[in-house]
């Protein structure tokens, strides 16, 4: 570390204002700030300062996106050798090292294209980089099917940050969430890779699978009237198909429990979003009839697919949630029921949650809006009364 | 204004070269949006409409221009829609003799040249005001820069999204996954919104090459 400390020290004379590295002064500082608190004091406005900054933020983010992604490494191996009918033979530290082998090239695709791109803009508009790609970053690869090509990655990274983000002025700026671009991007523009029932689990030898072996989603095998397929056990440990990071339950609600007590994470987005999924469920009971997708039991909603890991990690994305009390309510609640309405209504589209988070982004400003301009009018009539 | 100014003075030539850049029809006036956006996933019929548009933009900007004494102020625009929509007729039974192909896929994009705002928002603000021949260039210059970004659009959409130009595959058939290889076309680019992310794409180019577009 006091290497390191010497390195930045050392350099920052040549990246000030006027000295040769000028250019190179963003990045300088990106890398300098990561490892250290910065010594920097204000010099005028406010003086008190919460000792967490965007940074720390992000890193206590995305230590609570590790269980999952760790779960999702070793679910990764287990569906890989549960379809080859190896499972018995295979250890631990197989099924792990084969997931790990499989998600860490997707991993650094997403870091080095993003990160890449925002020193790129940073340094030609004389920004400081932000942070807010170190979870975008790392959502992205949890989100996709393991099979995805890594250009497509590549790809959908960049649209993400440049079209996503850097188009409204970069972090902080953004109206959708950039992770959840860059799956829609994927999704509309190679719907053969994104969903299916042949790209959630790891190709390579699938040929010599066992009988019987479909590699459908239980989400897809529901939507094709077998609930009766679904062991609400395994969808909640997670060993299940689906993408990397959103298929145990388990994983994300101790990822939530450090978001929720660190403060980070809205508990109010998370809570109301499985309220609306829960009621929106319970309404599609009520009125399923011989239909079996709208049968099954509200409660299973939560564990299959990505609602649990879009109610935790995305849902409460503090840029492009709403910012009022009321309105956080409001925006969960119709999160969850769009999610679920759109998963057992539209054939088309087989995960509803994607595509729920980026419809309540694009209004949750309105619903701010409104809270406010609620909140106002309220006031003034208790004026006048008191007048 | 004298009446003796050149055909091709330095005004002149400007109603035709002022359109396809810091003028564009698209680009900067915004107009012409929704036929940009429909007819250009391949760049066959994008073309043929760039060509239907300045034919009939040029012809009704002249027409208009020649009756533009005696028109009523009251009733212009139902008499500018009476031109476009005769001469969009025109067009659209040329077509359909020549290149019948392209005018089914065109479909009702070529009736709908009527509504296109390009075109009355040409002969409100210039033709109405103008005598024949400048008319004529910028009718000329609004359809090129029209046509123009229509091209370039057609041009990225049709290379992405199905792999071909002008309906000749460029991809080599090896390369797609269901033969084993690693590409795959992007399904976006032959969507509408993908469109309108391309044209947001070259007023981005434009602007950052052009500063004076920037407003505030």
């Amino acid at each position: 570390m006091k290497a390191i400390k010497n390195f930045f020290e050392k350099t920052q004379p040549h990246v000030q204002k006027g000295a040769k590295f000028h250019w190179l002064h963003s990045t300088h500082d990106a890398l300098f700030t990561l490892f250290f608190v910065p010594k920097n004091t204000s010099k005028s406005g406010t003086h008190i300062h919460d000792f967490i900054d965007l940074k720390r933020t992000m890193g206590i983010v995305v230590l609570a996106l590790v269980p999952a992604l760790l779960f999702g490494m070793y679910n990764v191996g287990y569906q890989h050798f549960g379809a080859l009918g190896q499972l018995e033979t295979a250890s631990f530290f197989d099924l792990f090292l084969f997931g790990l082998l499989k998600v860490l090239p997707i991993i650094v695709v997403s870091y080095v294209v993003g990160l890449g791109i925002e020193f790129i803009f940073a340094q030609f508009r004389g920004h400081e980089v932000n942070e807010g790609f170190l979870v975008s970053g790392l959502l992205i690869p949890m989100v996709m099917p393991v099979n995805t090509p890594l250009w497509m990655i590549a790809i959908a990274v960049a649209f993400a940050v440049i079209f996503g983000k850097e188009v409204f002025g970069g972090t902080g700026m953004n109206i959708w969430n950039p992770a959840l671009v860059a799956r829609a991007f994927l999704f509309f523009a190679y719907p053969g890779q994104m969903s299916g029932d042949s790209v959630w689990i790891s190709a390579s030898g699938i040929d010599k699978a066992v009988d019987g072996f479909t590699g459908a989603t239980p989400m897809a095998l529901a939507a094709a009237g077998h609930t009766d397929a679904l062991n609400t056990w395994n969808a909640f440990l997670g060993l299940i198909p689906g993408s990397i990071g959103e298929t145990s339950t388990i994983a994300i609600l101790i990822g939530a429990l450090v978001l929720i007590v660190t403060g980070i994470g809205s508990w109010r987005i998370m809570v109301s979003t499985v309220l609306g999924g829960l009621f929106m469920g319970l309404l599609l009971n009520i009125f399923a009839g011989d239909n079996s997708y709208m049968a099954l039991p509200f409660y299973d909603h939560l564990i299959i697919g990505g609602f649990a890991f879009g109610a935790i990690f995305m849902a409460t994305d503090p840029v492009s949630a709403a910012q009022t009390v009321k309105g956080k309510w409001i925006y969960g609640f119709l999160i969850g029921l769009l999610a679920i309405l759109i998963r057992v209504v539209n054939p088309a589209y087989p995960e509803g949650m994607m595509l729920a988070i980026l419809l309540m982004n694009t209004f949750a400003p309105l619903i701010d809006h409104y809270v406010v301009e609620g909140n106002i009018s309220r006031r003034m009539k208790r004026a006048k009364v008191n007048v | 204004m004298s009446d003796k100014e050149a055909l091709f003075s330095k005004k002149n030539i400007g109603l035709l070269t002022n359109p396809l850049n810091s003028d564009n029809p698209i680009t900067v006036q915004v107009l012409g949006i929704c036929s940009a956006l429909a007819v250009t996933a391949q760049l066959k019929p994008a073309i043929v409409m760039a060509i239907s548009v300045t034919a009939v933009l040029a012809f009704a900007n002249v027409i208009i221009s020649l009756l533009r004494n005696t028109i009523p102020n009251r009733i212009r625009i139902i008499v500018q829609l009476v031109v476009i929509a005769a001469l969009v007729i025109l067009v659209d039974q040329v077509l359909k003799a020549f290149v019948y192909d392209v005018s089914k896929q065109l479909s009702v994009f070529v009736g709908l040249i009527i509504t296109n705002c390009i075109l009355m928002g040409r002969l409100e603000a210039f033709a109405l005001g103008n005598k024949p021949w400048p008319s004529l260039l910028d009718g000329i210059g609004n359809g090129a820069g029209y046509g123009m970004i229509l091209v370039i659009i057609g041009f990225f959409r049709e290379l992405l999204g199905s792999g071909s130009l002008f309906g000749y595959k460029l991809i080599p058939e090896s390369w797609y996954i269901a033969n084993g290889g690693f590409y795959s076309n992007n399904g976006m680019m032959i969507l509408p919104p993908m469109a309108l992310i391309t044209v947001g794409v070259i007023i981005w180019v434009q602007r950052s090459k052009n500063r004076k577009l920037i407003e505030d």
